[in-house]
């Protein structure tokens, strides 16, 4: 049986992480500040300049447990490779698919669909909750996205697909604001903005749209494809493309919603953000801490998986929505089911 | 002679193709799966040897081939009777629950060891550690015949490269592949699940 394991997120600036015996031991200036047991451990993800031991470092790589090193900011820079779980046929499955037309775009829309359809579920949901006032703008936003999700079956191209997810993704931002109950003037969001972000509700998706980036590809490795052969997002050098893809339809259920809760139960507040020269805002330490421990509890959380009819916590669906793609791809299923949250 | 099949994907094969072909196939890689194959190479290599009781010699971990049936693989432990005729034992953890997939990774040994040793095996042992028990099991033509079978199985499948449906049946309950396989889960869309579905629920 697969369990939920921990990822262990050390984002304290010189931090030390070696083994001692079956367990990391993390220590800040000679100073102890934790231990845990190894097969506790899913993964390791450090921010900045976190030091770990060679010996760490391979007894990770052998276990399949993967090590990310993103920047102090969360920006993703490297990743530890370990002996893939082997399957060649997959990757050439993977491989050949991509390079189906047919093939490739019947994916990239049921990824979209996946998307789509669990934007409109977190508008809805929000709606019932939210003010009088913001609800039917919140309501209208969900009957665009759903008319987009109207048009998808027939996209013809990928690019098409794309498109159809860009109107959507414009509806679904215009309205973002109206799910926060709090703090409305300190947390407005302009355009959507990748790096650097130019407002606080950009800054927080970013960085929880990394850490999720993180799982998924971690999840992809886990059952042996390639985290860089995508279907939705086109293949780029350096680019996850498939990690990219197989987070799309986690986004909204997992990383907005999680923004969303944080801010209302004001839990995320302007304190939390540092606002720079030149319209850039940045999150603070201890924003980011917020943040990494929510997405930790959240992980825990146990949902209905719609196609395998089973509780799952929601940290696993990465890895379950992998292995569908999987089973696709090597033909022991006619179509890639996405994740369609309730 | 075709690359050697090993004992170990037989008994894989016999219990569920599927199981067979993920493993060895897909070499999913489960928690489970591997730590329990680790431990099994770890015993191996480590009980090796030989040692002596009223005349029987026990081999331990003693490497195995068949050129002719196209098997290689380990044998836990070989029994070598006073007149030096070996006999297979298998030891199982659980408890004694006749397998067919135990009695032909048996039988694939004995095949083994009567061309390495030019006898004829007529029976081998498989020993069940939870209940203590020790059962005969008769290499039978049938067993043999299921032995081979299950060779010619296992090489189709490796050729093709495909997997196999899923058993879905009590099987999948024992089965430390399941969350890799989720046997259970409909191979298409069930009723009511719709990625295109444009109701506003
Ligand atoms: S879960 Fe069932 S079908 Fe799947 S490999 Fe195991 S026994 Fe075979």
């Amino acid at each position: 049986m697969r369990t939920l394991l921990n990822t262990l997120y050390v984002q304290t600036q010189k931090s030390y992480l070696h083994l001692d015996n079956d367990n990391v031991r993390v220590e800040v200036e000679g100073e102890r500040r934790g231990m845990l047991p190894l097969h506790h451990l899913d993964g390791i993800v450090v921010f900045g300049n976190v030091l770990l031991s060679p010996f760490l470092i391979q007894k990770l790589g052998r276990a399949h447990k993967p090590v990310t090193w993103l920047t102090e900011w969360g920006q993703f820079t490297a990743r530890s490779e370990t002996p893939v779980s082997g399957n060649v046929l997959l990757r050439v499955a993977q491989h050949a698919c991509t390079c189906d037309p047919a093939r490739t775009l019947a994916v990239a829309r049921y990824i979209a669909a996946g998307k789509l359809q669990n934007q409109k579920t977190t508008l809805l949901r929000s709606a019932r909750e939210a003010a009088e006032e913001d609800a039917p703008a919140l309501r209208q936003a969900a009957r665009d996205i759903n008319a987009q999700i109207a048009v998808l079956p027939l996209a013809e191209t990928v690019d098409e697909v794309r498109g159809i997810e860009g109107t959507a993704a414009r509806s679904y931002f215009e309205v973002f604001s109206l799910m926060l109950r709090v703090n409305r003037d300190f947390f407005w969001l302009g355009e959507r903005t990748r790096r650097p972000a130019r407002d606080p509700i950009n800054a927080v998706l970013n960085y929880v749209y990394t850490l999720l980036a993180g799982e998924c590809a971690s999840a992809c490795q886990t059952v042996g494809l390639d985290p860089q052969i995508g279907f939705l997002h086109a293949l780029r050098p350096g680019r996850q493309s498939l990690a990219l893809d197989l987070m799309e339809e986690l986004r909204p259920v997992v990383a907005d919603r999680a923004v969303v809760t944080l801010i209302n139960r004001q839990q995320l507040t302007p304190r939390d953000f540092t606002l720079h020269e030149g319209r850039t805002v940045t999150l603070t330490e201890d924003g980011r801490r917020t943040i990494i421990k929510h997405f930790q509890e959240r992980k825990a959380e146990e949902v209905h998986h719609p196609l395998t009819g089973r509780k799952t916590p929601l940290g696993l669906i990465p890895h379950v929505q992998a292995r569908l793609l999987a089973q696709h791809l090597r033909g022991d299923r006619p179509h890639y089911p996405p994740y369609l949250h309730r | 002679m075709d690359n050697p099949i090993p004992l170990s994907a037989l008994q894989h094969f016999v219990f569920c193709p599927r199981q067979y072909a993920l493993i060895h196939v897909e070499q999913t890689w489960t928690e489970n799966a591997q730590t329990a194959r680790g431990r099994g190479q770890h015993e191996r290599a480590h009980g090796g040897g030989t040692e002596e009781r009223g005349g029987v010699r026990t081999l331990r971990a003693l490497p195995l081939v068949s050129r002719r049936h196209g098997l290689a693989g380990v044998a836990d432990v070989v029994e070598l009777l006073p007149d030096g005729s070996p006999r297979p034992v298998e030891y199982k953890s659980g408890r004694a629950r006749p397998r067919l997939a135990d009695e032909v990774q048996l039988c694939a040994q004995a095949l083994c060891l009567e061309e390495m040793f030019g006898v004829s095996i007529p029976e081998g042992f498989i020993y069940h550690v939870a209940s203590r028990g020790r059962r005969n099991v008769a290499f039978t033509p049938e067993l043999r015949g299921a032995v081979l079978e299950a060779r010619d199985g296992v090489r189709a499948l490796l050729g093709s490269g495909e997997l196999p449906p899923p058993a879905a049946d009590e099987r999948c309950r024992l089965c430390s592949l399941f969350d890799a396989c989720e046997p259970f889960a409909p191979r298409d869309f069930p009723p009511g699940y719709d990625p295109f579905d444009t109701r506003l629920l």
